[in-house]
């Protein structure tokens, strides 16, 4: 007992390093990061998250990440969650083929398909919106989210829904009220997964926006100008990216963590 | 589990079909057609055939960034796999520090990608750097700017950082997914730990590892911004991998038609490899039942 924690403390302090390191870099001035090695910032500085909370540049990158990406998480889930219960308790024309073909959309590396993306989106008047790149992230998250989900689906026994319709469940009624929340796990698990796969793709979302709906990664890459990289601004505003899916899996923690532990099965 | 025939189904389904397909479709058509011709201008282009396919098949650098690639796959799939059963396991089921551990576990995956190789370039410094010095202070002299190997494993760790998680958090909801009542049978049986976890987790994580297994398959397959950033692909080409290339041939050199054709052969080895670890791990467990 007492090892097992030892193993998972060590691993945790293994995740945190880098991530104090940013911590600590995101304190400092860019000056002293390249120049010292030093564990705590010698001169202690704010100067670079005021800068991204006074530049509206900034900031407005995080209101578009957060928008487009809930936007995504919340669709991902609506159209996945009918859809891996159909993969799970049917049988129908192309079902096989149809699961595997989705996943398949995870597999084509981004750069050449950039371009064809743009056009796309572009001709159908999307360009630059929220709900484009939504759309677009919507292209790896929906696979992924219908495979986890049919995978936890799969693992309820077909009794339950039995049970349910002889008892007078209405399809939806049983659905929203005995069957989600046998799947809580999976569910929370899901639209994490989602959330974090949008939040951190780059390559689309910036090919699909301009001034409106720039992501907060795209941001970033600002910067990087004559003098070098910012260190600092950078390193505060990774530090700040990691906020919003933090408090995401905060509110799906009790998701993750009860699944199945009401005991009804 | 024999699953009645539903035709209705596919009414379930036809949502995610067309969100997806609006999506996947035309681009790809695209990307096929770029890769049969020489493009100079919207105006101006030829059908050339197969002819960059086989350009790409004889370079010698993406064969070169290929071999690397399977090897960095492979190494990642045995050390993350086993590693995050291994961590899922150890986590409490219950009490106050499962969300405190479930929020650290997370915290790697939402940096974005760009800042996870910025990060590791200044972190794993042996002048600046927390790990660079750390190690080097053990005695053993350090440099992933100079030296393929650390070069290498430097990528290889940070991956195992960015990315363990995800096995961890998709088992750890596997597990949690296990009724009660079977680990009371276990108890009553006098199973040994071991027992339990080869006879009762594993095959009930089958599901989720399976998209584990793809996933980091995948994205390990087609990383391309963290080691970008951290080594640009040196010390020489020790740790160019095969979206680097693919990306300097079209964004950096716009060679579209060749590097249609390089993506086209790209995304089949992914397929080809995903197919067989799809088949051969629903096999597995249906041998088990």
């Amino acid at each position: 007992m007492r090892i097992r924690y030892l193993v998972l403390l060590a691993y945790i302090l293994f995740l945190m390093l880098p991530l104090y390191w940013m911590v600590n870099m995101s304190l400092k001035t860019t000056a002293e990061t390249l120049t010292t090695f030093s564990l705590v910032p010698k001169s202690l500085t704010f100067d670079n998250y005021r800068t991204i909370f006074s530049d509206p540049a900034w900031y407005s990158g995080y209101l578009n990440s957060i928008i487009y990406v809930s936007l995504n998480t919340v669709m991902s889930l609506l159209v996945a969650l009918p859809a891996a219960y159909a993969f799970s308790r049917f049988r129908f024309l192309g079902d096989k083929h149809l699961f595997f073909w989705l996943l398949t959309n995870r597999m084509a590396p981004p750069a050449v398909f950039l371009l064809p993306f743009f056009q796309l989106y572009s001709s159908v008047g999307l360009f630059d919106t929220h709900i484009a790149v939504a759309l677009a992230h919507m292209l790896f998250n929906v696979p992924l989210a219908v495979w986890i989900l049919e995978g936890f689906m799969s693992g309820v026994p077909k009794e339950i829904d039995e049970t349910a319709y002889l008892d007078g469940y209405s399809f939806p009624r049983f659905f929203l009220t005995i069957f989600l929340p046998l799947i809580r796990a999976g569910v929370g698990v899901t639209a994490f997964f989602c959330f974090m796969f949008s939040w951190v793709e780059l390559l689309l979302a910036r090919t699909l926006t301009s001034v409106n709906a720039k992501p907060i990664a795209a941001v970033m890459t600002r910067t990087v100008s004559a003098s070098g990289l910012d260190w600092g601004v950078l390193t505060a505003a990774g530090v700040l990216t990691l906020i919003p899916g933090a408090l995401v899996i905060w509110f799906v923690r009790n998701h993750i963590a009860k699944g199945f532990a009401l005991g009804r099965v | 589990m024999d699953k009645p025939v539903n035709q209705k189904a596919w009414l379930l389904v036809l949502p995610v079909v067309a969100t997806v397909a609006f999506s996947a479709v035309i681009p790809l058509m695209t990307v096929v057609n770029y890769s049969l011709q020489d493009i100079f201008d919207p105006q101006t282009r030829y059908f050339v055939g197969t002819e960059w396919f086989r350009e790409v098949l004889n370079n010698p650098s993406i064969r070169a960034a290929l071999g690397r690639q399977l090897l960095f796959s492979l190494i990642v799939l045995l050390i993350e796999i086993p590693l995050g059963i291994g961590i899922a396991l150890t986590m409490p089921r219950r009490g106050p520090w499962v969300p405190v551990c479930l929020i650290l576990l997370a915290l790697p995956l939402l940096v974005p990608w760009n800042v996870v190789g910025t990060i590791w370039q200044i972190f794993a410094r042996p002048d600046i750097g927390l790990l660079g010095r750390l190690v080097n202070g053990l005695g053993i002299p350090y440099n992933y700017t100079g030296n393929p190997l650390h070069a290498w494993l430097t990528v290889l760790v940070m991956d195992v950082w960015h990315w363990t998680s995800l096995v961890v958090l998709l088992c750890y909801a596997g597990l949690q997914a296990i009724p009660d009542a079977y680990y009371q049978a276990a108890r009553i049986d006098g199973a040994s730990r071991f027992a339990v976890f080869r006879h009762i987790e594993l095959p009930r994580l089958k599901g989720v590892l399976l998209i584990a297994v793809l996933l980091r398959f995948m994205d390990s397959f087609m990383i391309y911004a963290e080691p970008f950033v951290l080594t640009g692909g040196g010390p020489g080409s020790s740790t160019t991998f095969l979206s680097q290339l693919l990306t300097t041939m079209a964004v950096g050199q716009f060679d579209l038609g060749p590097a249609a054709a390089f993506s086209l052969i790209y995304f089949l080895i992914i397929l080809l490899f995903s197919y067989v670890f799809y088949t051969a791990m629903v096999r597995l467990g249906r041998a088990e039942g």
